[in-house]
């Protein structure tokens, strides 16, 4: 039976290739452990895309790509935690073929917690980690379903943002923002009617943010048609300097909202705000 | 828990401290629920996924027709504490021995394996002896589940042995 390892001594197994250590160092992390990593420039891409666009079964289509291609690729999938009970139910990986099988695959299924804020501070080390660990290929993937859930994309290089055929939703990512930080879009489920219509409609919207020549692919993870046109896409997308503000804004916020839900006297803010004996303001300003 | 009297502002306080609470809330336990081998019936794996979220787990649920080998890599990959194998296909006595195996030669000695489907009684030893620590009949209620995995969860605070490879008698009543 394994002997209960210190922090350091996983993480140093973890670099020495032991995929079960590195497993556990993600969860040390996770809970709030840090480590050293030597400067690095890990390889990132952020997915994200409204719920049940197929964002999961894509990226099982480009991980069986980047696998072919010899790159070792690693999935962090993010999912909301159920606000009643605080667990969690995460089944992203199913939609994953290669998941389960491939040595050259490593899928985590995190839970926000309730707390985005807290899981996006936790996000870049695990980055680091895994980067160190040899995964030349991280890809972080959240439902766009929550301005909070949506930032934690921004600790990405390069994002991409999936929608499908008669959603319309690209007017609800445009409401949240992600729009501007997307890198290239994907109009998954090409294999259904009305795709294209919808990728036109995509196009003709993103022409009016700012003239934008964010690249609209029209992809199937379903048959895999455009799979390899996307990415081709997202291997020559440079990491994008012109959103780099945008990004350094995002992650900002992301790190406020989670000092803000870790101030110790939130509680008893919380309490004088309920029942009205100072005004939000004065609330914020106590949380200064 | 009741509140007797409830108005707009304690419903808004409630409401952000649920979503919002001061710090990370407590997770229970990280959960594989898995499908070994070839049955396509998930409405129980499924339920029982549910209710464990609903009891405050972390649960990741793997789909159909997995592999012994694919579940012993997702317990792995997702440094699970327990993992919940559902089979109604009749070949509980290979799969389920199959997983227990495995985990114990990835070094994951430590984790709870518990069984649900259709398990025969008179088969049922058998699986208890590869370190399966409880199953779960039909008619088996959700509630009796995360009373299982809270006696597991104290037995490993106190030291006690409970995982697929650790020598030990105990199983679920």
């Amino acid at each position: 039976m394994a002997m209960a390892l210190s922090d350091s001594e996983t993480m140093s197994s973890a670099l020495s290739g032991s995929r079960r250590d590195l497993s556990r160092a993600l969860t040390a992390i996770e809970n709030g452990a840090s480590f050293d990593f030597a400067a690095a420039d890990p390889w990132t891409l952020g997915v994200t895309g409204p719920p049940g666009v197929g964002k999961s079964s894509l990226i099982g289509s480009l991980i069986s790509k980047w696998a072919d291609r010899g790159e070792r690729v690693a999935v962090l999938a993010v999912d909301p935690s159920s606000p009643n009970s605080g667990g969690a139910l995460l089944a992203d990986r199913m939609r994953m073929q290669e998941a389960d099988s491939a040595d050259s695959v490593f899928v985590r299924s995190l839970a926000t917690r309730n707390h985005p804020g807290g899981l996006a501070s936790r996000i870049s080390p695990m980055i680091d980690c895994l980067h160190a660990c040899g995964w030349s290929r991280i890809v972080i993937e959240t439902v766009g379903s929550g301005q909070s859930e949506i930032r934690i994309v921004a600790f990405a290089d390069r994002v991409l943002l999936v929608d499908g055929p008669d959603r319309g939703d690209v007017i609800q990512a445009e409401k949240a923002g992600i729009l501007e930080l997307a890198d290239i879009i994907a109009i998954n489920k090409s294999d259904l009617p009305n795709s294209e219509q919808a990728a036109d409609s995509v196009r003709t919207a993103m022409r009016l943010v700012n003239g934008s020549d964010t690249p609209v692919h029209l992809v199937s993870a379903h048959d895999g048609s455009g799979v390899d046109d996307l990415l081709e896409e997202i291997e020559s997308c440079s990491f994008s300097v012109g959103r780099n503000r945008l990004r350094a804004r995002e992650q900002l916020l992301s790190a406020w909202d989670s000092r803000l839900l870790d101030h110790p006297g939130l509680n008893e803010v919380l309490d004088s705000l309920e029942t009205g004996s100072i005004t939000l303001d004065e609330a914020v300003e106590s949380l200064r | 828990m009741s509140i007797p009297v409830v108005n707009a502002a304690m419903l808004t306080r409630h409401r952000l401290l649920e979503v919002c609470p001061p710090t990370p809330s407590f997770v229970e336990m990280r959960i594989v629920i898995a499908k070994p081998g070839l049955d396509g019936h998930d409405r129980g794996a499924k339920v029982v996924a549910r209710a464990l979220r609903d009891g405050g787990h972390e649960v990741v649920y793997t789909g159909l027709r997995k592999t012994p080998g694919e579940i012993v890599r997702i317990v792995m990959d997702e440094d699970a504490a327990a993992l919940g194998l559902s089979t109604l296909s009749g070949a509980h006595d290979v799969l389920v021995p199959a997983v227990c195996d495995g985990l114990r030669e990835e070094g994951l000695s430590e984790v709870i394996v518990f069984a649900g489907g259709i398990i025969p009684s008179d088969e049922r030893d058998s699986l208890h002896n590869q370190g399966v620590r409880a199953i779960f009949g039909p008619g088996a209620r959700t509630s009796e589940i995360l009373e299982f995995l809270e006696a597991a969860s104290g037995r490993i605070e106190s030291g006690e042995p409970v995982g697929v490879g650790e020598n030990s008698g105990w199983r679920w009543r």
